[in-house]
């Protein structure tokens, strides 16, 4: 029994600090902290930073262009670039594709869309819910029809995060509706440029635009877009759903929120104390302080597991569970601390820049916001009733 | 990072497991927890022999082990049998002298690890409601050395015990930190006045009671008036011990209730196949496993600095006072009637794991201790 990072992999972490330190964009950093919008740019620029270094495609193997990091590797650089600021890696192509095209693709999907992923010259979006399709996934209605060299898709794709930004997403798509419904579809690269694919926007219940729907009308995609066999996309899709979830708490996230939420109880005031002295707060926040470092060690026995052998299956249900909760849970503090400001709400003041002398704590711009955009954790990557519905089968055998 | 236990500390836990699954089974144990005497001394004999509880002391002590890990095993795999013999006044009345027994009374921890002798810390009173610092018992010197008198509240397997670990105060206020004392005091010596009674999860509990008790200069355990400091690392390991003892017993309540789930039937199914009693069982494995990783966050502060190792200890209790509570009840829940009968062994880790959030402090103390030691407290 040893809780402690090696001398090696202590000396990673003081690498990836300095790295953070000289490289993260200040602005950006800031933006992050403050709870505000990022735009396109913004994510971007963060990502060639990383693909200088390297470390973009860091989940990858080293012969496509990956650092070969192992799970305490990755553990440690997405727990420091959380607590700098860095925001999150927009997953799609990087962190979700790349590991299916490296698996299952053809030597030429390989050798075309790997580098692009990399240098952003493409930028993906995820097509795979739709409206009759959230949890029950396999229930894809959207249809691809072989016709020649082409396939012709006619459907609808929605929650397409960053849609607006994509010019490339990958469908699941029935090519099969003859077979059981998990035993008909395909996985499909889509040029959101295509005649017949059409984007809008859904503005979600904080007033941002992060998702759309994405409408496919005798869109014609060419058959070397096909990721692996016809009619074995849901396999791919799997991989694609349990590929690397030992991060899925997203530790350094909660830390760094913690750390904001304990900033903000020290400095707004409740009939002359600090809202950390008001005993039913500070009980709040002591019990998710808590429930974070028994996290936290939860999630090192798992990467632990995994370093040495083991596959991390399941448990990365608990951990996503339990990282959620925690994660809504201090946003939802952070909320509660700014009282009647968390009333007041400007859009522009949730982008950087905003003139205007800002009212009451100056988090109380973003913090409501915040609170009802993170909702979704809870309800993507497979909803938290869904992750128990996996624990229920997989550990326990329910 | 490894979060292996080593070679011999899982020896010693299949040892222990072995021991009390073929010694200590369910029958034999409920007839020891619930029988006049509340304990069975034969059996604590066997248990000093196989080395649990030289287990809970370093090399220099006499034991051969005395690491927060070493505690945590055995405790465990005593939750695990719900065994009721008096480890933990053992352990916590021999890491107080280990800590500031001159080397005439460390004497004494060789009669604790070979089962010999038996030790009870008699420190909570009938209003201190866990506050550590509460000791209303007063110490007067003499010409003879102390008198002692006051009442000690709910002394864990007082009646048993030769030696009692006494705080009593000798300066200070009574809720103040220093001015307690802590005296040896031989169980027969006169005055000494126990009323001993069973407990809501079996083994026996004594109401003390020390009238004008004189002791000898020498028990006197540590400098007079600095006692916390001793009480308070007492403590420590009687924490990481309950919450150890705790998860042992939690792994058994969640493997019977599991297994019922998977063989009761109602309206032709196994009840498992509900979603609803699917989503509580995943809930209790997710929580169960935060407990565990609190007790591994406390074994492993035992070695830190005072402030660290109290809160990591404050946040296991925490954790485990509130997700033992919810396992026992859900337990029972899941069981339905079954669950509420005697004879089910769930209901007896249901009654253990409540019963732990009340030795040594709640869900609730911890948490406002927690609080407060973030506080600089």
């Amino acid at each position: 029994m040893d809780l402690q990072f090696t001398p090696q992999e202590e000396a990673f972490r003081a690498e990836v600090q300095t790295f953070l330190k000289e490289k993260l964009p200040a602005n950006i950093a800031k933006k992050v902290k403050a709870g505000q919008r990022l735009t396109k740019e913004d994510q971007a620029q963060w990502h060639a930073i990383l693909n200088e270094r390297g470390w973009y495609a860091n989940h990858w193997p080293k012969e496509h262009g990956g650092p070969g990091w192992g799970a305490v590797e990755k553990f440690i650089f997405d727990t420091e670039c959380a607590l700098a600021g860095g925001p999150r890696i927009v997953p799609f192509g990087v962190n979700m594709l790349g590991p299916v095209l490296i698996k299952y693709g053809s030597e030429a999907h390989k050798n075309y869309w790997l580098p692009r992923i990399l240098s952003g010259e493409d930028w993906w979006c995820q097509g795979y819910s739709e409206p009759g399709a959230g949890s029950d996934l396999a229930s894809v209605k959207t249809t691809a029809v072989r016709d020649g060299d082409h396939y012709i898709v006619n459907g609808q794709k929605t929650w397409t995060t960053q849609g607006q930004h994509a010019n490339m997403i990958f469908c699941l798509v029935r090519t099969n509706r003859e077979v059981k419904a998990q035993a008909g579809i395909s996985f499909l690269l889509i040029d959101m440029n295509s005649p017949g694919v059409e984007l809008r926007p859904i503005r979600t219940l904080d007033g941002d635009h992060e998702v759309n729907e994405v409408f496919f009308t005798d869109v014609k995609v060419p058959v070397e877009n096909l990721v692996g066999e016809e009619n074995k996309g849901w396999t791919y899709a799997k991989y694609l759903l349990t590929y690397e979830r030992t991060g899925i708490a997203g530790v350094g996230f909660c830390i760094s929120a913690l750390a904001k939420l304990q900033v903000i109880a020290a400095k707004v005031y409740k009939n002359g104390k600090p809202l950390n002295q008001d005993p039913l707060f500070a009980a709040r926040m002591a019990k998710v302080e808590i429930d974070l470092e028994n996290m936290k060690t939860t999630n090192l026995r798992v990467i632990a597991a995994v370093a040495g052998g083991g596959v991390p299956g399941a448990e990365s249900s608990m951990l996503k569970i339990r990282g959620t909760e925690i994660r809504q849970e201090i946003l939802s503090l952070i909320r509660r601390a700014m009282g009647p400001y968390a009333l007041p709400f400007t859009d522009e003041a949730q982008y950087a820049g905003y003139a205007e002398a800002p009212v009451g704590p100056a988090e109380a711009a973003t913090a409501a916001a915040n609170y009802f955009n993170y909702r979704k954790l809870s309800i993507f990557g497979g909803s938290n009733e869904i992750q128990k519905n996996i624990i229920s089968k997989m550990i326990l055998g329910l | 990072m490894n979060f292996e236990h080593s070679e011999d500390r899982r020896m010693l836990a299949d040892t222990l497991d072995r021991f009390v699954a073929e010694q200590y089974g369910f029958e034999t144990r409920n007839a020891i927890a619930y029988g006049d005497v509340g304990m069975a001394p034969a059996l604590w004999n066997q248990f000093a022999e196989l080395g649990a509880i030289g287990a809970l002391f370093p090399e220099a002590d006499g034991g051969f082990g005395g690491a927060g890990f070493d505690v945590a095993v055995v405790f465990e795999s005593l939750g695990r049998g719900l065994v009721v013999e008096p480890f933990l006044g053992a352990l916590m009345v021999g890491r107080a002298l280990v800590a500031a027994g001159t080397q005439a009374q460390k004497e004494r921890i060789a009669s604790l690890i070979d089962g010999s002798a038996i030790a009870a810390l008699a420190h909570d009173e009938p209003g201190s409601h866990y506050e550590l610092s509460r000791v209303a018992t007063r110490a007067l010197r003499n010409d003879g050395g102390w008198k002692l008198s006051g009442a000690k509240a709910v002394v864990v397997q007082g009646e048993h015990a030769q030696l009692l670990l006494v705080s009593a105060r000798t300066g200070g206020e009574v809720d103040s930190e220093d001015g307690i004392s802590l005296f040896l005091v031989p169980a027969d010596a006169a005055g000494v006045v126990l009323r001993g009674m069973g407990r809501m999860d079996g083994g026996r509990v004594a109401e003390v009671t020390l009238n004008d008790v004189q002791v000898g200069a020498d028990a006197l355990l540590g400098a007079e008036g600095q006692g916390f400091a001793t009480l308070e690392l007492a403590q420590a390991w009687g924490l990481l011990a309950l919450c150890a003892e705790a998860l042992g017993a939690m792994e058994v309540a969640k493997r019977d209730t599991l297994e019922y789930l998977q063989t009761r039937k109602q309206f032709g199914v196994v009840i498992g196949s509900f979603q609803a009693l699917q989503h509580r069982m995943a809930d209790l494995l997710l929580e169960i496993e935060q407990s565990r990783s609190a007790v591994i966050n406390a074994a492993a502060a035992m070695d830190a600095d005072r402030s660290t190792r109290e809160r990591a200890l404050s946040a296991a209790k925490y954790t485990i006072g509130r997700i033992g509570t919810l396992v026992s009840e859900e337990s029972i829940q899941m069981h339905g009637g079954i669950g509420m009968t005697w004879e089910l062994p769930l209901s007896h880790y249901a009654k253990r794991l409540v019963m732990i959030d009340h030795q040594l402090g709640d869900e609730d103390h911890h948490l406002a201790r927690f609080m407060a030691l973030g506080q600089g407290a």
